[in-house]
């Protein structure tokens, strides 16, 4: 048990202004473990998942990926960094201007100078591997369905065989089923990869389904984490409001009530 | 009093906010668009989306202001008896000043306000960090190209509009004011230097430059949505219009001071 964590963060603290977003993330994600951080809007789960990916900056703490700072690395290395990670977005941000194929083949070839052929040719392999047709690689992300989408969207971050993939809210939006699917998909895909994931989400159905561990955020803390399975004893007032999804409890919504 | 004061203050505060802001945005431009890769598709794209996409507005807008600047010296010039300066004094205007600068202002309406339309969307819908989490850098991928192309293709814009402009005076001059064709063009070309037609265009490549940050750099800081995206667009086009005359003096007290 001596191998030290993919993923570390240490005591992670970022403020807009005097709004106090992250106040001291302690997390840590062994490798090849799958992570899912619950916790409702705006308790800061975006904001850390943007710090982990180097898209904003920590105001202090630490963010050590595979033993090595992330704030010490220069030059051409945050670029080096960002091709082992894969990124499926909220709303899938595919590029709309370019066919749905040259979206999943985009880090292939605009970010590691791929020939564009063989980067096709991987690109339809993965898009068949989240059960989309050749004739959908050639639409424009438009032309596609809400679930399509996200399947795109799974299909371009693990293009590149990443070894950490981030999920924002992979199922939201969808109706359960293509939850479900969509779920399957990130399971089947980690699993083949073999990839340390963190996920965040406020999909209770989901997080079940694909999290190895949970870990509850709370005003900008860590407030719970454990194995996935241990989640309905936590004895965690907080976590059990969440997961019954009650609204009376020690969380409290700003919500003015008549 | 206080309040008073206290506004003002809040008021200058932001401005200089703004100028670093877009200062640093300025120089993550520039630096990361000299290294490569260099996006030369991209580049190519832009030059026919600002470039050859502008000439219509451009060529009707030099033609008519041609025309009109024609009828008007003639009118003035008839005063005093001197209605032969109409060649000289229409070319020496266009070339100078309103080639470059209607030019200037047209192509603001139309091309800023589309880089910063394309550009808030992207990032309000995420792809923008989308690029990054591709290994693709934002600046060198989208704004770099553009500027690139703005700065490539507004002088050779303004030459055209300068040539177009010339003759919309010499076709009003011609059949209605009655010059005789040889006259004219004798006339106009004994007094136009290779310095006036040069600072025009020395004027159009900074209004390019101009043009091109002002679209990248509203639209790289547009926040929440559509609403968002829209004041983007207008403070693009706004600031742009402004900026180029304020350069445009600035540029015309160095280009011809003795």
């Amino acid at each position: 048990m001596a191998e030290q964590p993919h993923i570390e963060l240490e005591d992670v603290r970022k403020s807009f202004g005097p709004k106090h977003v992250l106040n001291g993330i302690n997390l840590a994600v062994d490798r090849g473990h799958s992570l899912v951080v619950i916790g409702g809007s705006g308790t800061g789960k975006s904001v850390m998942l943007k710090c982990i990916l180097g898209l904003l900056e920590p105001d202090s703490g630490s963010i050590t990926i595979g033993g090595k700072s992330e704030v010490a690395l220069k030059g051409a290395e945050p670029d080096q960094l960002m091709r082992r990670f894969g990124m499926l977005f909220q709303g899938a941000a595919l590029f709309d201007s370019i066919p749905v194929w040259e979206n999943v083949a985009f880090g292939l070839i605009q970010g590691q100078k791929m020939e564009r052929t063989e980067a096709r040719d991987i690109a339809f392999a993965k898009l068949g591997q989240v059960g989309l047709t050749a004739e959908v690689g050639e639409l424009y992300p438009a032309e596609l369905s809400g679930g399509m989408q996200k399947r795109v969207g799974l299909a371009r971050a693990i293009a590149a065989d990443p070894e950490i993939i981030f999920f924002d809210e992979p199922t939201t939006g969808l109706d359960p089923i293509m939850a479900d699917v969509i779920n399957d998909l990130i399971v089947s895909c980690v699993k083949q990869l073999g990839a340390t994931t963190v996920s965040i989400t406020h999909d209770m159905a989901s997080a079940r389904k694909i999290a190895d561990d949970i870990a509850m955020i709370y005003k900008g803390e860590i407030i719970w984490q454990g194995a996935a399975d241990t989640i309905d004893e936590s004895d965690n007032d907080h976590v059990d409001q969440f997961i019954h999804g009650r609204a009376d409890g020690p969380i409290q919504m700003d919500v003015l009530r008549p | 009093m206080v309040n008073f004061v206290a506004q003002i203050g809040r008021v200058v505060l932001a401005f200089l906010e703004e100028i670093g802001r877009l200062s640093l945005f300025t120089k993550n431009a520039m630096f990361a668009g000299m290294l490569p890769p260099f996006y030369l598709r991209q580049v190519f794209d832009q030059l026919v989306r600002i470039g050859y996409n502008s000439l219509p507005v451009v060529g009707l807008t030099a033609f008519f202001t041609g025309g009109v600047l024609a009828l008007q010296i003639y009118i003035g010039g008839s005063r005093f008896n001197a209605e032969s300066v109409v060649p000289s004094i229409v070319s020496l205007a266009i070339t100078r000043e309103l080639g470059p600068v209607l030019a200037g202002l047209m192509v603001a309406g139309r091309v800023a306000a589309a880089i910063a339309a394309e550009l808030g969307t992207m990032r309000v819908t995420e792809q923008i960090d989308a690029l990054t989490t591709l290994s693709t850098n934002p600046y060198r991928y989208l704004v770099m190209p553009r500027l690139m192309a703005a700065v490539i293709t507004l002088p050779i814009l303004v030459l055209i509009g300068d040539i177009i402009g010339v003759m919309g005076s010499y076709i009003v001059a011609t059949t209605s004011l009655g010059f005789n064709s040889g006259a004219f063009i004798r006339n106009m070309v004994d007094f136009l230097e290779v310095r006036d037609v040069v600072s025009g265009l020395i004027k159009a490549g900074v209004f390019g430059f101009i043009i091109a940050l002002m679209g990248c750099y509203h639209g790289f800081n547009s926040r929440g949505g559509a609403q968002g995206v829209g004041r983007a667009t207008t403070n693009a086009v706004v600031s742009a219009a402004i900026l180029i005359l304020a350069a445009n003096y600035a540029l015309t007290n160095i280009l011809f001071s003795e």
